[in-house]
């Protein structure tokens, strides 16, 4: 009777899929790190981690092992980290605005970090990669809190927040497209178009160590609220009768997403579509129960995000395809599968 | 007193919905609210919830002002059943009545005995445990209705505010839950628009009209020919057997 009850109807053992889903994300980021315009022996992939971490001592070529640790590696956990981190966002936000169709952007965070990315790159505010991190994460924040203010502190309710939302991306698309047009050069567009269709090429330790604050904190704090966002299902009013404090939960989750993906666009972009489909994909795994489906998104996101970097540098040699427009060739595909298999049965 | 509303107003911009309302509902009573649509009904369950906060008066329940009262504590002791919920999620009916638990559990704790005991005994309740793995989306509509009520069961609250629970029921599951409803220990407010389950089932009535209340009373007293009429604009025939206890309001053509 007991277990009866305690276990959803998604029968799917929740520890099994947990170190299934490990398993698969320790291969990916194996794979990410070995292979490349350079194919390094998987074994020696190993032996240089272990190396740096000064657990062997093994003699490698140096530059291999700067290959896997300086370069790809550190790539390969940003890449793992930022899919999390987006799909913790979009499973958070599905749940908060009640609506199939949000994702991290819905609050109007990329386009503002593109317009912070755009003045630095076009006006030259600052310079370096660090000033266009900056420039896009300020953006992102600035961005957030029009939305913030249209929607009254995020008190009025989903559509109203997603109304505000629109109105934000519309504002700050257009304030982007004003400035490439004014004052750009084909080059600086070239720049700009390429950096907002995501690219991983830049991101090194540092990233890597930001990120390894704000996700894990992030995805902490959503599973602390876990069983209020379940409450959520019935509405806002519905919410409240269980007890939650509706506005309050409201306006922190807000927060935490936009801070991870203000963090995650201003290093690698606004890559579209994990945060819309992962969340899609774990609660058909794993139910739409918070306590499972946020760790369960989560860890669908890094290892969609990191197999997503491998299909971008191996499709066409020599070249790497921007981030976001793998996302969505190999997203849309599987979405496809799981819209139809999840159809209502007539 | 279980419950106590006293001067009770609330409006939205100029116009007043709900106004100088004050009501008393003794422990274990329930009481029945009746009106036309519009005729703040709904409104007035939400300020007693604690949903809404009234512009003026005090609501207390037990003894404390609900204002006063942090959220998460008044929903272990008060439930509300809404006049219709509605979710795009696919969740199953043990899902949903699992939710009931929300304000007894903090946010780690692990599913308790007393939890499980809850929502089987409210499930069971309802009539509903044989299909608790159903998705809830493919419930009849009375049988939704129903696994909300387990869920506010679940909560076990000791005041319960139902806005129409019996929209959508069968006549036997509007007796049964009407029933149910009366012969918990719990204080209950419904608002219904069978006049003669209302009369069947409450312990008093208060017949609200335009945000205020018309008149309150026992069923006997309050649900005459002449206020069936001023009210609700419908000739009816009261009929009552001796003792008081069965009536039975035939409408006219
Ligand atoms: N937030 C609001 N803004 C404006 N008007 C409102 C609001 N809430 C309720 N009203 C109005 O207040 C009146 C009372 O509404 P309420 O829902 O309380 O009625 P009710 O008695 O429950 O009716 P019904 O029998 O149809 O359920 C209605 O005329 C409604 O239009
Ligand atoms: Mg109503």
């Amino acid at each position: 009777m007991m277990s009866s009850v305690a276990s959803t109807s998604q029968g799917v053992r929740l520890p099994l899929l947990m170190v299934g889903s490990l398993v698969a994300l320790a291969v990916a980021i194996a794979t990410a790190t070995a292979i490349g315009d350079y194919t390094i022996g998987l074994g020696t992939v190993v032996l240089s981690i272990t190396n740096e971490l000064g657990l062997t001592g093994a003699e490698l070529s140096p530059i291999e092992q700067s290959v896997v640790w300086d370069l790809r590696l550190s790539r390969a956990l940003v890449a793992a980290l930022a899919g999390a981190g987006l799909a913790l966002s979009g499973t958070i936000l599905q749940a908060l605005l009640r609506n199939a169709l949000a994702e991290p952007f819905v609050l109007g965070v990329s386009a503002g970090a593109s317009t912070g990315a755009v003045c630095v790159i076009v006006l030259g505010i600052g310079a370096g990669s660090n000033a266009l991190s900056f420039g896009a994460f300020a953006g992102a924040f600035a961005a957030f809190g029009v939305v913030a203010l249209l929607s009254n502190g995020a008190t009025t309710g989903p559509s109203h927040t997603i109304l505000a939302g629109v109105a934000a991306s519309q504002l700050f698309s257009s304030l982007t497209s004003y400035i490439v047009t004014t004052s750009g050069n084909a080059e600086q567009v070239r720049n700009v178009m390429f950096w907002l269709l995501g690219s991983f090429g830049g991101v090194r330790w540092p990233d890597f160590q930001l990120l390894l604050i704000i996700v894990p904190l992030g995805l902490a704090v959503c599973m602390y609220l876990g069983r209020a966002l379940d409450a959520f299902t019935f509405g806002d009013e519905d919410a409240a009768a269980l007890g939650v404090p509706v506005g309050r939960i409201r306006i922190v989750l807000f927060a935490v997403t936009a801070m991870m993906t203000a963090a995650i666009v201003s290093m690698i972009g606004a890559v579209g579509f994990v945060g819309l489909v992962v969340p899609h994909a774990a609660r058909y795994v794993v139910g739409p129960m918070h306590m499972r489906l946020l760790p369960a998104s989560a860890i669908v996101g890094a290892v969609f995000m990191v197999t997503a970097d491998i299909v971008s540098r191996v499709i066409v040699s020599q070249q790497t395809i921007p981030i976001g427009v793998v996302t969505a060739l190999v997203g849309v595909p599987f979405f496809a599968v799981i819209l139809y298999r999840a159809r209502p049965q007539a | 007193m279980s419950i106590l509303a006293e001067n009770l107003t609330w409006g939205v911009r100029r116009r007043t919905i709900v106004s100088g309302i004050s009501i008393s509902v003794e422990r274990g009573e329930t009481l029945g609210l009746v009106g036309p649509n519009g005729s703040g009904k709904s409104s007035l369950l939400r300020l007693l919830a604690g949903l809404k906060r009234p512009g003026a008066g005090t609501v207390t329940i037990n003894g404390r002002d609900i204002a006063q009262v942090p959220r998460k504590a008044l929903s272990r002791e008060v439930a509300f059943v809404q006049q219709s919920a509605a979710t795009e999620t696919s969740v199953t009916v043990l899902d949903v009545v699992r939710l009931g638990r929300t304000p007894h559990r903090s946010a780690l704790a692990g599913w308790s005995a007393r939890d499980e005991s809850a929502v089987v005994k409210a499930l069971e309740r309802v009539d509903m445990w044989g299909r608790r793995q159903q998705s809830w989306q493919t419930l009849s509509g009375g049988e939704r209705q129903r696994v909300h009520i387990a869920r506010a069961l679940a909560q076990t609250p000791q005041v319960m505010f139902l806005d129409e629970p019996t929209n959508h029921l069968d006549i036997h599951h509007q007796i049964e839950i009407l029933r149910m409803v009366r012969d918990l220990d719990q204080t209950s407010v419904v608002a219904l628009h069978d006049l003669n389950l209302a009369a069947m089932f409450c312990d008093k009535i208060v017949v609200l009209q335009s945000g205020s209340v018309f008149a309150s009373g026992t069923p006997e007293d309050v649900l005459t020919e002449t206020l069936l009429k001023s009210v609700f604009k419908v000739t009816a025939d009261v009929t009552r057997t001796a003792a008081g206890a069965d009536m039975h309001i035939r409408f006219m053509p």
